[in-house]
């Protein structure tokens, strides 16, 4: 049984010698070595060219538009001449909007989550509506637009009002929404929800005193960055006819509206320069708001997840 | 070398095993297999040696795992490293072959030599020394691909591309690890696809592939279920003789059953090191001593 | 559904301190008590919330396929596929929705192009070359960097990248001409041009790929990576062929993920590609995608009701279905990678 082990064969096998020194090395192994350098070179390269062509559209923007960002420019309704034109009515009228938005999103998108990740166990029902939501998250926003002209500003009748764009932006972000705060349930340890079981709480008890609890980092996370997603989207807003030139501060919520995106929209596609720039300036405050919203978003997802 | 069929082979490690686990350690002795390998050991100059770490100190970050280790191996032996979890025995293995390198904040001191080479000193290829130090891991680690390619790939990295050649390396290296009678149908199916002894066999054929002089294994059976773990050891017993073998085990009586030489490790030291047969049955450190027999009794 | 065992629900936690009073209430017999009405109010709250997921599905198709349907009974299938012009507007009219087809596709595989195999490699880079805290500054950036609204990749492709290109092929033309042979060579760039788009939506989607292929290499077993090394595999060797084909269904998931939302992305190409759709292959044209043929109508003043308005919800199914497909793709990738590592 046990006799020489197995003489591999050596005589037409183009194999290099056995056991080159160490410190030898052949050509191919040489060429395997530079590969593998170049290799690295490359992904590395790529890695700061992403970056910085990231960083290149920030200054390039940031240029542009500086010298037109100051208190005119916030506290002015847009104009014909660009150097009075302001943002006053898209900074309100996305505020407005947001508001719809998170009001209607945050409760249904929880209450979902809920139900998938404590209540529905693995059911058909419970997968067909899992694979829905992860559709539903790459449909294109546009298709919501569409969604939201023929539901909400005919269908429902709401007009192109606020209360429509912030129902359509909603729809937008629920899966965001659901995606994240399962996400955060299903951290939850489950030794957790026994334990309050087991003291005689009841299902919901358990969820509103141990679970939600816990949960609420990543829950916040997932608001924060669907706020920010909603806050930033445009082709929706202009399938569903908000308008382009508002020189009033919406009042309730079925006045008509304009958004900080659809400004920047409108102000870049027209030819003048000067609207181009101030298009840059509109951009600049979008993005301070954006980015130091995901930025918390970010921020307390390291940290949750550090915690944990 | 001698295939014979898988059940054969099942048959004499079944049939062995209660007899061994019965046996006294002197008794043990008596086999032949065995008296080679301890002439082997005996005499210390009976193969070169051919792997020899001197005065090895390892830290993690501040933390030092091994403490002056020494150790010589023999050429073509098998030796076991044993010792508590945490004594540094697999961190010492992982340094023959600079597994090492790939941990974060990980620095080795000292010298191991393959064949008079110092693997330490700048200029030596990682590359060039994993081709001649092969590895089995504790968990069997085949790549999601076929049979075929998992075996074909440390030839392939080699820059063999003629099918043929490759063909006949994977039967040959299949042979070597017994696994070619089980999968000789399946070599395009997914090596996922094997059981969990199937697979260690695997990762050890694909080591073979590359014609390693040194073989390290790392608690080679620690995932296995005991027929498999058997098959394993009959393995490297009949790779011995073609290959240096260095074998990490919390297992004694493995150790007991397939080496020459044994060395144990205590908190990152080595106590003591010598013919497997000795230190079984009548090691000189008081702590070697407490070690076996509180697993054996 | 699994509602929990009644047995346990019915029994409330009586806050801080118990009186004797409602424990002896709880002690009465187990079965005689009825699940609480708010726990069952609160299931089916719930429950409608998921629902409303499932609404909207069917809401989006309901319209698409209701608000088209006076359309199609105008404009055969057959004619929608097979004519070669879209110029719904004109008179006479035509519906050859492939050649918006063919540019929203231009489009997208242009940026395919650019920002698959770049955010492959950044992945790449990420997993298996960067330091721990290297990636821990890199991974967040990448995730700000993906909030970016499109309509600032729009500026940025109209007011940016189409200038740079023209300078640049301009600067170009004179070799061009000599390479070519021909003295009369001016290769121009239009304004509006489905390049400019594919650079900005590779740019938007490159942190995107990077991040989730990132997520799908992290997920490769530490041992195949050592089982590779101890087999004396550069670090090349094991990054392309361990690592990444033992990541392929994840990293194809991302891809077609991007894929698809660059075939739906509206903004940049409602700005930088132009209107006027056709079926070429030269990115440097104008042309028109689906998403940018409906914002110009929707912003136009088409009168409701007519056939040129109800084109939008006709090329809208057309965009929906096409997207569904990649996504049900890419779900099911993502699922059958997630069980192989489990």
């Amino acid at each position: 049984m046990a006799t020489a082990p197995a003489p591999l064969p050596d005589s037409p096998s183009p194999v290099p010698p056995k056991y080159q020194p160490l410190a030898s090395s052949s050509t191919h192994l040489r060429r395997r070595k530079l590969a593998s350098t170049l290799f690295y070179l490359l992904c590395f390269g790529v890695t700061l060219l992403s970056f910085f062509l990231l960083a290149w559209i920030m200054s390039g923007i940031f240029k542009q538009g500086i010298p037109y960002l100051n208190q005119q420019f916030l506290t002015s309704f847009p104009s014909r001449f660009a150097e009075q034109a302001g943002i006053k009515s898209a900074l309100y009228g996305s505020v407005y909007v947001l508001c719809v938005t998170a009001v209607f999103a945050i409760p249904v998108g929880i209450g979902a989550a809920i139900f998938l990740q404590e209540y529905a166990g693995d059911n058909r029902f419970a997968r067909f509506v899992q694979v829905n939501i992860a559709n539903l998250a790459g449909v294109p926003s546009i298709v919501y637009g569409i969604l939201g002209l023929a539901l909400f500003v005919r269908a429902l009748g709401f007009e192109r009002s606020v209360l429509s764009g912030g129902l359509t932006l909603g729809l937008l972000v629920l899966p965001i929404i659901i995606i994240a705060t399962q996400e955060a349930l299903r951290g939850v340890p489950n030794s957790l929800r026994h334990g309050s079981y087991a003291l005689g709480a009841s299902k919901w008890q358990t969820i509103r005193r141990q679970v939600l609890p816990i949960a609420m980092p990543g829950i916040l996370t997932g608001i924060i960055l669907s706020i920010s997603r909603a806050m930033g989207e445009t082709a929706p807003l202009i399938m569903m006819g908000a308008l382009t030139y508002v020189a009033f501060v919406p009042r309730g919520l079925r006045d008509g509206f304009t958004t900080l995106p659809i400004q920047v929209f409108n102000w870049t596609s027209r030819p003048q320069v000067e609207f181009q720039a101030i298009a840059a300036a509109g951009i600049i405050v979008l993005m301070t708001v954006l980015l130091s919203l995901n930025a918390l978003a970010i921020f307390l997802r390291y940290r949750y997840n550090s915690r944990l | 070398m001698n295939t014979s069929s898988l059940s054969n082979l099942a048959d004499k490690a079944m049939s062995e095993s209660p007899t061994r686990k019965a046996e006294t350690p002197s008794a043990r002795n008596s086999t032949p297999q065995f008296n080679v390998a301890m002439a082997a050991a005996g005499e210390q100059n009976a193969t070169p040696v051919i792997v020899e770490a001197e005065k090895i100190n390892l830290f993690y970050g501040t933390k030092q795992a091994l403490k002056s280790v020494s150790i010589p191996f023999h050429q073509n032996t098998i030796s076991a490293l044993i010792g508590p979890s945490g004594c540094g025995k697999s961190t010492f293995l992982r340094c023959l072959n600079r597994m090492n390198d790939l941990i974060e904040g990980c620095r080795t001191e000292g010298e191991v030599t393959l064949s008079g080479e110092n693997i330490y000193t700048k200029g030596v290829d990682t590359v060039m020394l994993r081709q001649r130090v092969g590895m089995v891991f504790q968990k069997p680690n085949p790549f999601p691909m076929a049979i075929w390619d998992n075996i074909a790939y440390g030839p392939r990295l080699r820059g063999i591309k003629n099918k043929a050649v490759l063909g006949e390396i994977v039967e040959e290296s299949l042979r070597g690890a017994a696994l070619w009678d089980e999968v000789k149908d399946d070599l395009k199916k997914s090596a996922l696809g094997l059981s969990g002894g199937q697979q260690q066999r695997l990762c050890i054929a694909r080591a073979l592939a590359t014609k390693p002089e040194v073989l390290l294994m790392d608690e080679p059976c620690s995932a296995l279920d005991p027929i498999s773990t058997l098959k394993v050891e009959e393995l490297m017993r009949e790779l011995r003789g073609a290959y240096t073998i260095i074998i990490v085990t919390h297992n004694m009586q493995q150790a007991a059953r397939v080496s020459d030489t044994t060395a144990f490790f205590l908190l990152g030291e080595l106590i003591e090191m010598g013919a497997s047969a000795k230190m079984f049955t009548d090691p000189s450190d008081k702590r070697t001593e407490d070690y076996i027999t509180g697993r054996f009794g | 559904m699994a509602m929990e065992n009644p047995a346990t629900s019915q029994i409330p936690v009586a806050g801080g301190a118990a009186t004797l009073g409602s424990v002896a209430k709880n002690s009465e017999s187990l079965s005689a008590t009825r699940k609480k009405p708010l726990e069952i109010a609160l299931f089916w709250i719930f429950a409608l919330c998921a629902a409303v997921t499932v609404f909207t599905t069917f809401g989006i198709i309901a319209v698409l396929v209701t608000e088209s349907a006076p359309f199609f009974r105008e404009v055969s299938l057959a004619r929608f596929f097979g004519e070669k012009e879209w110029a719904p507007l004109f008179n006479p009219p035509h519906y050859g929705v492939l050649s918006l087809i063919c540019g929203t596709f231009l489009v997208a595989a242009g940026a395919a192009l650019f920002s698959l195999p770049m955010g492959l490699l950044a992945a790449i880079y990420l997993s298996e070359y960067a330091s721990p805290r290297a990636r821990n500054i890199m991974k967040p950036v990448l995730e700000l960097l993906a909030g970016v609204p499109t309509v600032v990749y729009g500026y940025f492709a109209l007011l940016f990248i189409t200038p740079l290109l023209q300078n640049g092929l301009e600067s170009m033309t004179p070799t061009l001409q000599r390479v070519t042979g021909n003295p009369n060579l001016f290769p121009t760039i239009e304004v509006f041009n489905a390049l400019s788009a594919s650079i900005a939506i590779a740019i938007m989607t490159l942190p995107l790929v990077a991040s989730l292929c990132e997520d799908s290499l992290r997920v490769v077993p530490r041992a195949l990576r050592e089982g590779a090394y101890a087999l004396g595999a550069t670090k090349m060797e094991v990054s392309l062929k361990v690592v990444v084909p033992a990541a392929l269904s994840g990293i194809m998931a991302s891809f077609i993920l991007a894929v698809s939302r660059a075939v739906g992305e509206t903004m940049i190409v409602a700005l930088a590609a132009g209107a006027s759709p056709k079926i070429t292959l030269n990115p440097l044209e104008s042309i028109q995608t689906m998403t940018g043929y409906i914002v110009q109508v929707s912003m136009g003043d088409v009168p409701h009701g007519s056939i040129g308005y109800q084109t939008i919800f006709a090329v809208g199914l057309v965009l929906f279905c096409i997207t569904v497909l990649m996504n049900l793709a890419s779900i099911s990738l993502v699922k059958k990678y997630r069980h192989k590592y489990d």
